[in-house]
């Protein structure tokens, strides 16, 4: 009998709850160390990007109005699937590089993360929110608001862990998020996008872009729609292009060093935090 | 209709008599009050006579490096290292003797800015006073502002403030600064220097380690010296969103931190259900506090339908009635306008108005004929598209629209790249709550307007700015959390 052959996955972008090819054509061949295994990665384009902030500008609003309680279990549905899909994950890792502990450490404290943030979010407002004594008969309050549309550059040394440590608080606080995965091991990154897809999160809400960094970097921090900008690095040129570009229409600027993101450090509700508008509201007191 | 003959009011002016001000003022770097380097002074005028009230010192490249450097060291040896709780105590101190000089510092800020007497003395100085007393106490209060973390001064920062509210800027600027732990050198703008450096005097007073606080003048030239200077942590502006853009590209790269409060074009929603009367004197408020010298300022009106032809009539009719002119007199409701610069600003956005199709309607009012003057300004019959609905006047100038559902006036209200503030007008109390959620803006206010509290945070969104100032939330631009 001869051997079966196995069906390979065709790795494609995650946009507006969709999964389509890039729009270009282009791709950029992935193997592993082996050069066992060999993947097509589709090379982004600035057009795709656009396309993502369609989608992602079309869902903030929704996301970000739905009950913090609804959003809470949502995050804590993409843990559940998460946890389903280990096997498809250890592959994945394994083969972008991990040893089989290292690639299951990875994905519990992926795990561990989304349900770290699902539990904040329906607090965060409680810890960031106040009552103010002003000098005047006013009630006055001030409460977090999301800040919009998010464009982040994903930490490219942890594939899994510090693409769902950016994710989670940026979608906990009511925003939405293009996100360009790693570069170097971009594999989980489409992979959690099926994560998603089958976890309630809107279409629009999560956008997930492979590419060239060097490529797409130009384009994330300059786009006029987009509210704040995430970048994870330490290249110094790409942390001031980012930051230039950010002056074109006062985007936030947010920035990880490369980092262990396995630590407890990171994360935290002040990460939720650096994606959240302050508002404050005076209202009369009288009668 | 018969005029109702009403009775004038008689002048009533404050009195300048009690006021100190010197010829000449200096730069005050490291506890001194010193010369700028090049020798170079400039003068700053009276913009309601255009009479010159005193010569400042310029500060030049060297003269920032000075004050930089005094900054630099005070932090390193002596601030970073005291006590918060003595930290506290002489933020407390400047409070206290700007109490006891209030009425002083109310008569220059009116002579150096134009602003009216009423205001200077009933708004600015004691919200100054109020804000170093309120962020005095937090000096030693600050692991219960952020829990969970410890907050660490950044170092020097350099605060660069505005000439609409010269002596309360300086105060949002210096009390977080200082009462986190930081030390400061500010500028403050060249058409208004004198109550901070009144305010230098009450530091000296005050006998603040020297070098903690530097205050040093100019104008675009000397706060980019600041902005660009290699020892500065962080820069605090408030200003223009163009100046605001170039900081950010000034910095990028460079590790500085930065919080920004940049325009606004504030939308003012008026519905039909609102006290008609209330809300006028609150869309008055909202465009005229200040000359409309205001980032906050309401400058959009949109006015339900069904009300927007009573709203106008009264509005008119109210305009008519405010007295503008002498600021330091205390009837006075519009001063001077700030500079030749900003009144030829107003004056060119109002023929823009004009050319786009707007209707005008100004009041009659009689202006002084020394002296930069513009008589409040509506416009109706403008669209969400022209200039005047988009931009930032900077001035007396309200620009009108109608609408009929909630839907529309969010939709017209966010449609701006500002996001400062907004104002809402119903005795609805769930319309409120929807309407001002639904407001992409830092600061909402629900059937009042233009009101500030140190305990209050103030900030925009989108290309209004980044970060806040007031509270807790105004505190966490000058700490590293770690």
């Amino acid at each position: 009998m001869s051997e079966r052959i196995n069906i390979q996955k065709t790795y494609k972008l995650y946009i507006g709850g969709k999964f389509p090819r890039t729009e270009s054509g282009r791709y950029i061949k992935w193997a592993d160390k082996k050069n066992s295994t060999v993947v097509n990665i589709c090379r982004g384009s600035r057009k795709d990007f656009r396309n993502a902030m369609v989608s992602a500008r079309g869902a903030v609003s929704g996301w970000s109005s739905r009950t913090a309680y609804n959003r809470a279990q949502i995050l804590y549905r993409v843990g559940e699937m998460l946890e389903g899909r280990r096997d498809q994950f250890m592959a994945e890792l394994t083969l972008q590089g991990l040893s089989k502990k290292q690639a299951e450490k990875e994905i519990n404290q992926s795990i561990d993360r989304l349900i770290y943030y699902a539990g904040w979010a329906d607090k965060f407002q409680q810890i960031f929110s106040r009552v103010n004594p002003v000098s005047l008969p006013y009630f006055n309050f001030t409460s977090t608001e999301a800040t919009g549309v998010v464009a982040a550059i994903a930490p490219d040394d942890s594939s899994l862990l510090g693409l769902v440590s950016i994710i989670a608080p940026v979608i906990a606080g009511g925003n939405s998020i293009v996100i360009m995965a790693s570069e170097s091991f971009p594999l989980c990154s489409i992979s959690f996008g099926e994560v998603l897809y089958t976890s309630d999160v809107p279409g629009g809400v999560i956008n997930i872009l492979t590419g060239y960094r060097s490529e797409l970097i130009d384009h994330f921090s300059s786009h006029m729609d987009v509210n704040a900008i995430i970048y994870c690095g330490d290249n110094e040129d790409d942390k001031k292009l980012v930051e230039m570009n950010a002056a074109l229409n006062v985007k936030h600027v947010i920035q990880f060093p490369v980092q262990d993101w396995a630590k407890d450090q990171h994360q935290s509700p002040y990460h939720i935090l650096k994606c959240q508008e302050t508002k404050t509201t005076w209202h009369p007191i009288g009668v | 209709m018969k005029k109702v003959k009403t009775w004038e009011y008689s002048p009533a002016p404050e009195s300048t008599d009690h006021i100190q001000l010197k010829d000449k003022y200096d730069l005050f770097i490291n506890g001194e009050f010193v010369p700028s380097s090049d020798g170079k002074y400039f003068d700053t005028i009276n913009p309601s006579n255009e009479k010159k009230i005193a010569e400042v010192a310029q500060a030049g490249k060297a003269d920032v490096e000075k004050a930089v450097a005094s900054a630099r060291k005070t932090y390193d040896k002596t601030w970073s290292k005291m006590p918060a709780k003595e930290r506290g105590k002489y933020i407390f101190r400047i409070a206290r003797l700007l109490q006891e000089r209030a009425r002083e510092f109310s008569v220059i800020e009116t002579l150096d800015g134009g602003k009216p007497i009423r205001e200077s003395r009933d708004v600015d100085v004691p919200l100054a006073a109020a804000h170093f007393f309120y962020h005095a106490g937090w000096a030693d209060k600050l692991e219960y502002a952020f829990p969970g973390r410890t907050a660490k001064p950044l170092g020097v920062v350099g605060q660069i403030i505005p000439w609409n509210f010269p002596l309360l800027m300086a105060a949002w600027k210096l009390a977080p600064a200082l009462a986190t732990g930081n030390t400061v050198v500010l500028k403050p703008a060249e058409t208004t220097p004198l109550t901070a450096m009144k305010l230098a005097e009450i530091i000296q007073e005050a006998d603040l380690p020297p070098g903690v606080v530097n205050i040093i003048n100019g104008a675009g030239e000397t706060g980019r010296h600041l902005v660009n200077h290699g020892d500065i942590n962080k820069i605090a502006f408030t200003g223009s969103t163009d100046v605001g853009k170039y900081i950010m590209e000034s910095v990028a790269g460079s590790g500085k931190k930065y919080t920004l409060e940049l325009g606004g074009k504030a939308a003012n929603i008026i519905f039909e259900d609102a006290a008609i009367d209330q809300a006028v004197e609150g869309i008055i408020n909202a465009i005229f506090f200040n000359q409309g010298h205001v980032c906050c300022a309401g400058s959009r009106l949109y006015v339900q339908e069904g009300v927007a032809e009573e709203v106008i009539a009264k509005l008119q009719k109210r305009m008519d009635t405010l007295i503008v002119g002498d600021p330091l007199d205390k009837n006075t409701d519009i001063g001077a306008i700030n500079s030749k610069m900003q009144l030829d600003k107003i004056k060119e956005y109002v023929k823009l108005g004009k050319n786009e199709g707007g209707t005008l309607y100004q009041t009659s009012c009689s202006l002084p004929k020394k002296g930069y003057w513009f008589a409040p300004t509506i416009f109706t019959d403008v669209s969400q598209s022209n200039r005047i609905v988009q931009e930032e006047i900077f001035g007396p100038v309200l620009a009108i629209q109608t609408f009929r559902t909630v839907d529309e006036v969010i939709a017209k209200a966010n449609n701006s790249p500002y996001g400062l503030s907004g104002g809402v007008w119903t005795d609805k109390g769930s319309k409120i709550y929807k309407v001002s959620q639904d407001i992409r803006a830092g600061v909402i206010w629900a059937n009042t307007f233009n009101k500030f509290d140190p305990a209050s945070p103030f900030g925009g969104y989108k290309e209004s700015g980044v970060g806040s100032e007031g509270g807790i939330e105004g505190l966490s631009g000058y700490v590293n959390l770690v």
